[in-house]
């Protein structure tokens, strides 16, 4: 059977969901072989089914994402894979772009399915629209949206293989200076979370913002934000969910102060199921919402908290 | 310093978008307007031009004959002159295409720095800088929030899952921007009439030296199968807050077994 190469996403050693959803998807099309960069929880990959780890040494990681793509591309003409999957994060679609420009084969991103014969489903448009598409001629090189699937574990031999790759010069061109970690606390990463509870220009400050945190904490989700508030400085740019944000896709989200412009719709329309508190009846939220809140968030958010509590 | 920001022309996303019947995005009803995240790539290099007064800006755009809209209100912001790709047989051309055309006008133009969006409002594959980079030979320094040119130096500050990072590279390269960077202008009433004098030049694929059945339809490496709406979310239950409003919100997380 054909290798399927999972290039694995990880944050420090922490193997992310995607992954295990990507080692998942790749059975349909032939035996996983997890790709690592640096280290992280090999026994993890095992767990999901990769039968191989080519884990790729070097000075790859003071770089940007150029020698990835070169040590990638290498390991597809030594393994010959039905397909390549990387997630659907900045860094896996630069890989994925780099690596078909080198291979001279077609690349889909944003992925939500993939079958066996190798044809991909893409949400577009906000939601609105659901497109079929897939590779011509070469292998499919996708990226796979986080959320996308429940992964199922399987055990497989996770068989260790170092791959040597030598940087070129081109590889170097973008060099890393710093790398500055910024303070995250317990949550879980906004992309990859079960549960999501964003706040918008509807909170007012951002001092109010807690009132969205204590739900998250409380429901074990991560905080996000919408245009309107992290443009207005209540929140990180980093947490934006939207157009020109985040597109998050989580069991439940829940929109507190967010009136639902198209802006905001198109990074949590494929959400599981959406909750909505806002003061205005006819905000567009609640079009979307399964279950929807009309009143004042100081008072909704701290009940709501507060019930919480009193059933755990 | 030779500064060109690629522009694109896509459907509104405010508005509602569609695919035709040849599965590509329908344009010809949309109303079409620039890429939002590139009116944030033409205003650094304006910056870039006025904090460095022997600089030139050129828009670079591929697509159809109606994007010489996007381009003339791009050229209104403040850029020199604009280039325009333009060919029947770029219809239905693929992000690997694009690359290609896009690699070859540049390769004319010759920039020090590559400006652009760091995704497409219809798209949104983020794939771009890096393919171009790919077939350049340059360096390309995504996503940035903060860019810094010092002589031949470039230092970009770009967000990252963990935090930050601070990445370099000589030009010539590539730098894409996130709309945290900067707040683009509006255009002015002189801005405005002054684009209507400035040179755009049209580039076919022959002046390009690209045979058509390279792009297009015929060399396109990704093809659109089917697609359909996705059905509309339908409203759940909407309760007004009578004091008990939070309550009633956690009651259906329970039922949902979220709590």
């Amino acid at each position: 059977m054909a290798e399927v190469l999972v290039v694995v996403e990880a944050s420090g050693e922490g193997v992310k969901k995607v992954t295990f959803e990507m080692l998942t998807m790749a059975r349909a099309l032939g035996s996983p072989s997890a790709v690592v960069f640096g280290d992280v929880d090999i026994a993890k990959l095992g767990e999901y089914g990769a039968e191989k780890v080519y884990q790729v040494g070097g000075e790859i990681n003071g770089y940007l994402v150029a020698p990835k793509a070169g040590a990638l591309a290498q390991l597809v003409k030594d393994v010959q894979p039905a397909a390549v999957l990387l997630g659907s994060t900045q860094e896996g679609k630069e890989i994925a772009g780099r690596l078909a420009v080198k291979l001279d084969n077609g690349v889909l991103t944003d992925v939500s399915a993939l079958e066996a014969d190798g044809t991909t489903t893409q949400v577009v448009f906000a939601g609105s629209t659901i497109v079929k598409s897939a590779v011509k001629g070469g292998i499919p090189i996708v990226t796979v949206r986080p959320n996308s699937m429940t992964p199922s574990p399987q055990a497989a031999a996770a068989a260790v293989t170092p791959v040597a790759y030598e940087l070129t010069d081109a590889d170097k061109l973008a060099e890393v200076v710093e790398r500055v970690a910024e303070a995250k606390g317990a949550r879980p990463e906004l992309t990859e979370a079960s549960v999501v509870v964003s706040g918008g220009r509807g909170l007012g400050s951002a001092e109010n913002f807690k009132l969205v945190e204590e739900l998250a904490d409380l429901l074990g989700g991560a905080v996000g934000a919408s245009r309107a508030a992290t443009d207005s400085g209540f929140y990180p740019h980093a947490f934006q969910v939207g157009q020109t944000g985040k597109t998050v896709s989580p069991q439940l989200y829940i929109a507190v102060g967010i009136s639902g412009a198209i802006q905001h719709r198109a990074g949590m329309q494929t959400s599981k199921t959406i909750v909505a508190v806002n003061k205005d009846p006819e905000a567009p939220i609640f079009e979307l919402a399964d279950f929807g809140v009309v009143g004042d968030l100081n008072q909704v958010m701290p009940q709501a908290a507060e019930e919480i509590r009193k059933r755990k | 310093m030779k500064i060109v920001v690629l522009v694109k022309q896509v459907p509104d996303s405010g508005a509602e978008r569609t695919l035709t019947g040849d599965n590509t995005v329908e344009r010809a009803s949309a109303n079409n307007v620039i890429n939002e995240m590139d009116e944030y790539a033409i205003e650094e290099a304006l910056r870039l031009q006025e904090a460095n007064g022997d600089s030139t800006v050129t828009v670079l755009t591929m697509g159809p004959e109606r994007a010489s809209e996007s381009i003339r209100k791009a050229l209104s912001m403040g850029p020199d002159g604009a280039v325009h790709v333009l060919d029947p047989a770029l219809a239905g051309t693929d992000a690997m295409g694009t690359s290609k055309v896009l690699a070859e006008a540049l390769k004319r133009l010759q920039p020090d720095l590559v400006l652009c969006g760091s995704e497409s409002t219809d798209a949104r594959g983020q794939v771009m800088p890096h393919m171009l980079a790919e077939r350049l030979g340059m360096a390309a320094l995504t996503g940035a929030r903060k860019l810094t040119v010092d002589g031949a130096r470039l230092t970009v500050e770009r967000q990252t899952e963990e935090g930050y990072e601070v990445v370099t590279a000589a030009t010539p390269a590539i730098v894409s921007v996130w709309d945290t960077i900067n707040e683009p202008r509006y255009p002015s009433f002189k801005g405005i009439m002054a684009a209507k004098k400035k040179p755009v030049e049209t580039l076919s694929l022959a002046d390009l030296g690209i045979s058509p059945e390279q792009v297009g339809w015929a060399g396109a490496l990704t093809s659109v199968v089917s697609h359909s709406k996705r059905p509309p979310r339908s409203a759940g239950v909407k309760v007004a807050d009578e004091g008990d409003g939070g309550t009633k919100l956690v009651e259906f997380l329970a039922t949902e077994k979220f709590v």
